[in-house]
C-alpha cells in the first residue's frame, strides 16, 4: 500500500479586493468584495515509502501548497490525503510527530539561540528519549558537517550554513518522510552539491521518503527518480525523470560560428532558431537528419569556424512545457 | 492519556533563561519605572492632600504604586514578539508542525515571558523603594510588606494567577496578530490594561457606583486584586472573592483562545505557491 494518498486535493483561498483608489478603500471599509483564488484544482497521485518526487511549476503553482496540505499546515478545500493512514490536517499532531519539514525561505531554529539548544529544545517538543536524541543529532551533525556551527547563535550564520543546521533540525525525531520546500534556494554552488549529496544519501540509505520542490531542474535532475509538474493548480504531468529526458532527446542544438556576419539562412531539414553576430543555431532531429550531414550543409554553404552540437537545456524543455499548458501567467 | 509536560516545560526554561540574557533592555525599563513611580506618587499625595476620606489610605496607595511598577512587565502589553515576526513573514505555519497542543505552547512562552521579565525588575525596585527610600528618609514614600502573614500568603496566590491571567490575555494578542498579519494588531491592548487595571488609578478610588463591575472585571485581576490583597485592603471573604474572579476569567480566556486559536490556524496562508 502507497505510504502517500492524494486523491482530488483542492484548496480555494478567499482573498479581498479593492476597487482602486480613494473611493474604492473607503467602499472597502463598509462592504469587502472577496475574490476566490485557486490553488489546487483536484491533485491526485500515490508515493511509496522510499520513493524521491520532485515537484517542479512555475511560481504560484501550487507546490508550496500541496506541501503544506500534505504537512498538515493546511486545511484542504475539498479532496481526500492520507499518510501512513492518517489524515494530516484531522489528526495533527499524530501526523506531524513523524514527518520532518524544510521551508528554503523560513526558519525553524530559534534566532538567538546558540544551533545546539534549538536542537535540545525541538528534541524536547518531539519527546525524543534522550539517549536517542544525542545519537541521533551526533549522526547527522558528522554527515552534514555542522560540528563547528553548533555553539553559534543562528543569526551569525550563512545561509549554507543555516539551511544544513535546518536540514538537521528537520531529521532529529527520524521522520519517515521529509518535504523540502525548495531547500537550495540562494545557495551556493558547493553548498548545494553537498546538500544534494546529503538528501540522495538519506534517502537511499535510511529509507526516507523525499517530497522535494524546487526551481532548479539540476536538484531534480541529481535527486529525483519521479518528477511531478504542476501548473495552474493541476497535475501537468507524472512520469520519470528518464522519460521526461527522452521526450527532448530528441531534439539538438547545432551551434555554427562563421568567419563573418551570419546571414539569415534557411537549411533543408533543421530550423534556424537564431541569429546573432557570427553565431548560427539550428535546432534538428538526429534521427531524420543526422548530425554529420547538417554540418556538410552548412560547411558547403558558408565558411566556418567552430561548430558545436548541445542538448536542450532542461529548464528551457520544462519552460516550454510550461508554456504549451498555458501554466505561466501572461 | 498521558500527556507529558516535557515539551512545554522545556519551552518555558528556555524563553525564560532567554529573557533574563536582555539585561540592558531590562535595567533601561527599571529606570523608567522608578521615575514613573515618583511621578504617580507625587501625583497621588497632591489628590489625597486636597479631598477627603478614601478607601485606601495613602501609605497604602503608594504601596500600590511600587508594586505596579515592579510588576508593570507582568501585563499583557503586547503579542510575543516572536510569533508577532512569524505572522508578519508567514513563518507561523511552523508552529503547526509541532506535535503538541498550539495553545499551550504559546500559553508558555507567555508565562515564560512575563515572569522573567517582572522578576527581573521587582527585585531591585524592592531593593530601592522598600529597602533605600526609608533609609533616605523618605518612610512616607516606601514600600511597605504585606500587612500580614495571610495576606502575604494570599497575595503569593493572587499574583501567580495574574502571571496566568495575563499570559492567556496574551495569546489572544497573538491570535489578533496571527489573523491580521500585522503586529499592530495589538496596539489595543494598552488602552485596556491601564484604564480598568487600575494601573493608571487604583480601581478602588474611582466612583462607588462603578465598584462591582470595576471587581468584576477581567483586568482587575492584573493590578488592583492582588495588590490591595497584599496590604489587607481586601482580606478575608473579600480576597478570596478576588482570587475567584481571576481564576474565573482564566479559564474563560483560556476557554476563549483555545476556540480563537484553531479557528485562525484552520485560515492561515503562508504565502508563496
Amino acid at each position: 500500500m502507497p505510504q502517500i494518498i492524494v486523491d482530488g486535493l483542492s484548496k480555494r483561498f478567499r482573498v479581498a479586493v479593492r476597487d482602486p483608489g480613494l473611493s474604492g478603500a473607503v467602499r472597502g471599509l463598509f462592504k469587502r468584495r472577496m475574490r476566490e483564488v485557486v490553488a489546487l484544482d483536484g491533485i491526485s497521485f500515490a508515493l511509496e515509502r522510499g520513493e524521491l518526487l520532485g515537484l517542479i511549476g512555475p511560481n504560484g503553482a501550487g507546490k508550496s501548497t500541496t506541501i503544506k496540505i500534505l504537512s498538515g499546515i493546511l486545511r484542504p478545500s475539498g479532496g481526500r490525503c492520507e499518510i501512513d493512514g492518517l489524515v494530516p490536517w484531522m489528526e495533527r499532531v499524530k501526523h506531524v510527530a513523524r514527518i520532518g519539514v524544510v521551508f528554503g525561505q523560513r526558519t525553524q531554529l530559534w534566532w538567538d539561540l546558540p544551533v545546539v539548544e534549538s536542537f535540545d529544545l525541538l528534541a524536547a517538543i518531539y519527546r525524543v528519549p534522550p539517549e536517542r536524541y544525542v545519537r541521533t543529532r551526533d549522526s547527522y551533525v558528522e554527515l552534514l558537517r555542522i560540528g563547528s556551527l553548533l555553539d553559534t547563535p543562528l543569526r551569525q550564520l550563512s545561509l549554507g550554513q543555516r539551511m544544513r543546521c535546518e536540514i538537521a533540525a528537520a531529521l532529529l525525531h527520524e521522520p519517515s518522510i521529509l518535504f523540502l520546500d525548495e531547500p537550495t534556494i540562494g545557495l551556493d554552488a558547493v553548498s548545494k552539491l553537498a546538500l544534494r549529496g546529503f538528501i540522495s544519501e538519506l534517502n537511499r540509505s535510511r529509507g526516507v521518503t523525499v517530497i522535494l520542490t524546487t526551481h532548479d531542474m539540476q536538484d531534480i535532475e541529481a535527486l529525483a527518480r519521479r518528477v511531478i509538474i504542476i501548473g495552474n493548480g493541476k497535475i501537468l504531468r507524472d512520469s520519470s525523470f528518464e522519460s521526461m529526458r527522452e521526450d527532448v532527446l530528441a531534439e539538438r542544438r547545432l551551434v555554427v560560428e562563421l568567419a563573418s556576419e551570419a546571414p539569415n539562412v534557411q537549411i533543408e531539414g533543421a530550423t534556424l532558431l537564431h541569429h546573432e553576430g557570427r553565431l548560427l543555431t539550428f535546432s534538428f532531429d538526429p534521427a531524420k537528419l543526422p548530425a554529420r550531414q547538417l554540418i556538410e550543409r552548412v560547411t558547403s554553404r558558408f565558411e566556418v569556424e567552430d561548430v558545436r552540437i548541445e542538448d536542450v537545456a532542461i529548464e528551457e524543455v520544462i519552460a516550454r512545457f510550461y508554456a504549451m499548458h498555458g501554466a505561466i501567467e501572461a | 492519556m498521558s500527556v507529558s509536560l516535557q515539551p512545554y516545560l522545556a519551552v518555558l526554561s528556555a524563553r525564560f533563561s532567554l529573557m533574563l540574557q536582555y539585561r540592558t533592555a531590562a535595567l533601561a525599563g527599571f529606570a523608567t519605572q522608578c521615575w514613573w513611580g515618583v511621578i504617580k506618587i507625587m501625583v497621588l499625595s497632591a489628590f489625597y492632600a486636597s479631598s477627603g476620606r478614601q478607601p485606601m489610605s495613602l501609605a497604602q496607595t503608594i504601596t500600590y504604586v511600587w508594586l505596579g511598577q515592579a510588576f508593570l512587565a507582568l501585563l499583557p502589553w503586547q503579542a510575543d514578539a516572536d510569533l508577532a515576526v512569524a505572522a508578519e513573514t508567514g513563518g507561523i505555519g511552523y508552529e503547526r508542525l509541532r506535535p503538541v497542543d498550539t495553545h499551550t505552547l504559546w500559553l508558555m512562552r507567555a508565562i515564560a515571558w512575563r515572569a522573567a521579565n517582572a522578576s527581573l525588575r521587582a527585585v531591585p525596585m524592592f531593593a530601592i523603594a522598600g529597602l533605600l527610600v526609608p533609609l533616605a528618609g523618605l518612610a512616607a514614600w516606601s514600600w511597605r510588606l504585606p500587612s500580614s502573614p495571610t495576606a502575604a500568603a494570599l497575595f503569593a496566590i493572587s499574583i501567580s494567577l495574574t502571571v496566568l491571567l495575563s499570559s492567556a490575555m496574551t495569546v489572544l494578542l497573538d491570535c489578533a496578530v496571527v489573523a491580521l498579519k500585522t503586529r499592530r494588531a495589538s496596539n489595543i491592548a494598552p488602552l485596556f490594561v491601564n484604564t480598568l487595571s487600575g494601573m493608571i488609578v487604583p480601581l478602588a478610588l474611582l466612583p462607588g457606583w462603578a465598584q462591582s463591575f470595576l471587581f468584576w472585571q477581567p483586568f482587575a485581576g492584573l493590578v488592583d486584586i492582588p495588590y490591595r490583597i497584599y496590604f489587607g485592603n481586601l482580606a478575608g471573604a473579600a480576597a478570596w472573592a478576588g482570587i475567584a474572579a481571576q481564576g474565573l476569567w482564566i479559564v474563560i480566556l483560556v476557554a476563549a483562545g483555545r476556540l480563537w486559536l484553531s479557528r485562525v490556524m484552520d485560515r492561515i496562508e503562508m504565502q508563496g505557491g
